[in-house]
């Protein structure tokens, strides 16, 4: 038992690995009602954290406990530096997203502010190309809703959101060309930008 | 001759718009960047800057500072009267493009909200038809009808004092000019208040979202380039009426049983995979 990696069970595994990849979508351990449940219960605790009305410190904190544990922090943060990412060592990946978790918790946490009163109603899901989008509305006091999708992906290993996108813009994308802007600035160095990072938001 | 002169005079500034709206529209034949979503096409980037910059000025020195005075000064149930009275003026004009982009279902469901809330909501001060679950205004514009027909994205513009666009959009604006039927209805003094209503509703929403706005323009690191992003995800967005596949699936069920109201199209649709890259 000491040596349990034989060279029969990695076969074993590596041919289960090759029938994973051959699935065919329809066979995704993932499925329409896993995505929607997945999103109602992370719109039940933004509802909660709105509903709450607490200070701005507590709004982040909540915001980027909702993160964590429903969205594919490392994938957001390994997209948003694009190529970059392929140059960038694995200690400094580790280092940049944790600083890109808290700039993004600042960032969007501050925004829930401007939700106080208002709650997320989710209207429906549909399949779309490897991933699932769940569309939801955000219903404020006294103006029209806005749309809002969170689009959710097992392809991690787990079942977690990988974007958000609200009335068409999409948080990756928006903070891949703001993430790019920063390295620019910054003439492509990571650290440099990891320390900005850790200011901002 | 002068007589003459007068005679003929609107139909010259006619032309004119119509030679500016033909230009911008030569400008979206060359190339449709809406193919890709990360590099936007941006030709004119340089002196676009120069608009961004100056347009940025303005915002700091004018526009910010009036509308956090105007939102202070103003009443908040007054200021959001104000607001619902020329969002519903601006409805016939959403329904013309609606009927000329054959979206009939649009264009009666912008028609019923412009009858509920001038009848209900007292001339459009009170926002009835949303407070009944009224299907969402169509926000149709000629821009989005150009889109409909087939007119390609064309470049990103900023303008100045109008901001971020797309030259396709900018030819609708201008076509938007005369597109609403109430245009040549009000008449003199009355339109006035029309103008100052849709002014008292761009103060309103710098205000509302002057947070998330001045986080964008001041906040950023490239404010230019931020900008440009947000507004081409969210035009694209309202151009395609909520999704980017245009064409639903009219075998799928779940899809057509709820369409037009709640489940729209997905936006995702041309997104890469981010864990193929």
């Amino acid at each position: 038992m000491t040596n349990s990696l034989t060279r029969r069970s990695m076969i074993t595994a590596s041919l289960g690995a090759a029938c994973v990849a051959t699935l065919p979508r329809g066979a995704l351990a993932l499925t329409e009602a896993g995505a929607r449940t997945l999103v109602d219960n992370l719109v039940r605790e933004i509802n909660r954290v709105i509903a709450s009305g607490g200070s701005l410190g507590a709004m982040i904190a909540g915001f980027e406990g909702i993160f964590r544990k429903y969205g594919d922090v490392d994938l957001i943060a390994r997209s948003t530096l694009g190529a970059d990412a392929n140059r960038t060592s694995a200690a400094q990946m580790r280092a940049y997203t944790d600083a890109f978790r808290g700039y993004i918790a600042r960032k969007y946490g501050k925004r829930f502010n401007e939700f106080i009163g208002g709650r997320i109603e989710v209207l429906g899901v549909r399949q779309v190309k490897s991933w699932y989008e769940v569309q939801s509305r955000v219903i404020l006091r006294g103006e029209a809703p806005f749309d809002v999708r969170f689009l959710i992906s097992d392809r991690s290993g787990r079942n977690l959101f990988f974007d958000m996108v609200m009335e068409g813009i999409s948080l990756r994308l928006s903070e891949r060309s703001e993430i790019g802007s920063m390295l620019d600035r910054r003439k492509g160095n990571i650290d440099a930008l990891i320390a900005d990072l850790r200011q901002s938001g | 001759m002068t007589g003459l002169y007068n005679f003929f005079a609107p139909y010259a500034s006619r032309a004119i718009v119509c030679a500016v709206a033909l230009t911008l529209l030569e400008a979206c034949a060359a190339h449709d960047p809406a193919l890709t979503r990360s590099a936007p096409y941006d030709p004119y980037e340089e002196s676009n800057r120069i608009n961004h910059e100056r347009n940025k000025r303005v915002d700091r020195a004018v526009l910010r500072p009036v509308a956090d005075g105007y939102r202070a000064f103003m009443p908040d149930d007054l200021e959001t009267g104000i607001s619902n009275f020329a969002t519903n003026l601006s409805l016939p004009g959403a329904m013309v493009n609606n009927a000329l982009q054959g979206n009939g279902v649009g264009m009666t469901s912008d028609f019923y909200r412009f009858l509920i809330n001038s009848t209900l909501g007292i001339g459009g001060i009170i926002d009835v038809a949303t407070r009944l679950d009224m299907p969402a205004a169509t926000d149709a514009d000629f821009g989005q009808t150009l889109y409909t027909w087939g007119v390609h994205e064309g470049p990103y513009v900023e303008l100045p004092l109008l901001g971020p666009s797309t030259s396709r959009a900018a030819a609708g604006r201008v076509v938007d000019m005369f597109t609403n039927p109430l245009g040549y209805v009000i008449e003199d003094p009355e339109i006035y208040y029309v103008a100052g209503a849709r002014v008292s509703r761009a103060l309103s929403g710098r205000g509302r979202y002057s947070e998330s706005i001045d986080s964008v323009l001041y906040d950023s690191a490239d404010s230019y380039a931020a900008t440009r992003s947000l507004y081409l995800q969210n035009r694209r967005f309202k151009v395609g009426n909520g999704g980017s596949d245009a064409y639903l699936d009219p075998y799928d069920t779940i899809g057509s049983s709820t369409a037009g109201q709640t489940v729209r199209p997905a936006v995702s649709a041309n997104f890469e995979d981010p864990y193929d890259q």
